[in-house]
């Protein structure tokens, strides 16, 4: 062992790679498998990076993101990169990119505002500011600072 | 005789301070100076007066600022009797009301609603209070009032006293004087009615703050004081206490320097004692009759533009 990672790879899927050290419980909610999943997930924290110092890392068979889920993936770990795995080769590398507009994604954590209320509104957040994460509700105007993992849709 | 302008407000809604530059603020106060009544201006014109939730001042206002440009006013005050205590949703309202009218002014209890309205209609929406979010036009004649008896709304001391958490007109006046240059502001409220970190973040580096639970008026400009809400305290004793701290008599008015102004959103409770109207200083009144130029500014831009 020389302080590198032994992690199995996986032969179809999607790998996410440098997710800010803690947050890959996160990514397993917003994938949708915190609860357990059919096919195989490797989940790594705290492992050793050059760019990152520490971070985690989660790898699922078969499954491929919705853009949606990556733009979650940004809010909560914006230095990660996505990699598509065909046949244990990797075929396309995404780095995550925060948008601007965060429409349906993130809800606005004011009880008080017309997203919270009977009235139908889709959550609208705009992004303020990347590093530090500063995000504004569209409509009432309230600041969400920081990944707000427990906001997210 | 109507004023030149570089900004086309024709169709623009007017939601939250936060939108508008320094140059649009001041545009507009610049036309509320100028602007009279007119019967003609805007005649045959609609103006939706959406209140969800009672108001004495802005309704009144914007009523009478459209009846003196010769338009028309259609609304409602409350809900009691309209289909939204049937269940209609605020979209299927105001997707009705458009049909009817050429603007929306709307005061709502949801933060967001006037946005949302907004987005939603295509004639221009004047937000008249959104819950704590935003008032707007409130600001601009709070700014007004400010500019009339100052002469300028940059190299000014501005105190803010009372509830700074909760009360939405002290943050938008704190926001809006980000536009402006050699503002210093002094917050004066009880420890649980700071004015809260989001307001502060937009200020630091921008505006000079100082933060005091001493009722300091010495220096001042101007001095803008809202109530404090016994609602806001677990303890009546402690509110009791408090609002005795805060309340502007002639004892302390004598700390202010002889231009100071002392302005108040309206409604006052006991926070400013009576015996001070008399003082030069009292503007309060002045202030909630710059109201009306505002408001008539306002919506003769967005209507007809200028």
């Amino acid at each position: 062992m020389n302080g590198e990672l032994k992690v199995s790879k996986i032969k179809n899927g999607t790998v996410i790679d440098h997710i800010t050290a803690g947050m890959a419980p996160a990514v397993l909610k917003i994938l949708g498998i915190e609860r357990g999943c059919p096919d195989t997930v490797i989940v790594a924290m705290n492992v050793k990076s050059q760019r990152l110092g520490l971070k985690d890392m989660v790898k699922v068979e078969n499954r491929a993101l919705a853009a949606e889920t990556v733009k979650k993936i940004a809010i909560i770990a914006p230095q990660a990169t996505v990699n598509i795995i065909k046949e244990m080769n990797v075929v396309e590398k995404i780095h995550v990119e925060l948008p601007r507009d965060l429409i349906g994604i993130i809800r606005c954590p004011n009880r008080n505002c017309i997203t919270n209320s009977s009235e139908r509104v889709v959550p609208y957040l705009t992004v303020e500011s990347r590093d530090p994460l500063t995000m504004r509700c569209h409509y009432c105007e309230s600041l969400v600072e920081g990944p707000a993992a427990e906001l997210l849709l | 005789m109507a004023q030149r302008t570089r900004f086309d407000w024709r169709g623009q809604d007017i939601i939250s301070i936060r939108d508008l530059s320094r140059e649009q603020i001041e545009d507009v106060l610049n036309h509320a100076q100028q602007i009279r009544p007119d019967p003609q201006m805007l005649v045959g014109k609609v103006m939706a007066s959406l209140f969800f939730e009672p108001s004495t001042r802005t309704q009144l206002s914007f009523t009478t600022a459209m009846h003196r440009l010769g338009g028309r006013v259609i609304g409602f005050s409350g809900t009691e009797g309209t289909s939204i205590v049937k269940g209609e949703s605020l979209q299927d309202t105001v997707r009705t009301i458009e049909r009817y009218a050429d603007v929306i002014v709307m005061r709502h209890p949801l933060e967001g609603s006037a946005q949302f309205v907004a987005d939603t209609v295509t004639i221009p929406v004047i937000n008249a209070g959104d819950g704590a979010n935003q008032h707007p036009t409130q600001t601009l004649m709070d700014l007004f009032t400010i500019k009339k008896f100052h002469q300028r709304l940059d190299d000014l001391k501005i105190g803010l006293v009372g509830d700074l958490k909760y009360g939405r007109t002290v943050h938008s006046l704190a926001i809006a004087l980000t536009r402006f240059r050699k503002i210093e502001l002094r917050l004066i409220s009880p420890p649980n009615l700071r004015m809260p970190p989001a307001i502060l973040k937009e200020l630091a580096g921008i505006v000079p703050y100082s933060e005091t639970a001493e009722l300091d008026l010495r220096d001042l400009d101007v001095v803008y004081v809202t109530r404090i809400q016994k609602e806001r305290f677990p303890d009546i004793e402690e509110y009791e206490k408090v609002r005795g701290a805060y309340v502007i008599n002639l004892k302390a008015c004598e700390m202010l320097k002889p231009s100071a102004i002392l302005l108040h959103p309206l409604p006052r409770v006991d926070e400013i004692a009576p015996d001070v109207d008399a003082l030069p200083h009292a503007k309060y009144f002045d202030q909630v009759q710059n109201g009306v130029p505002v408001r008539m500014a306002l919506l003769k831009l967005v209507l007809v533009g200028s």
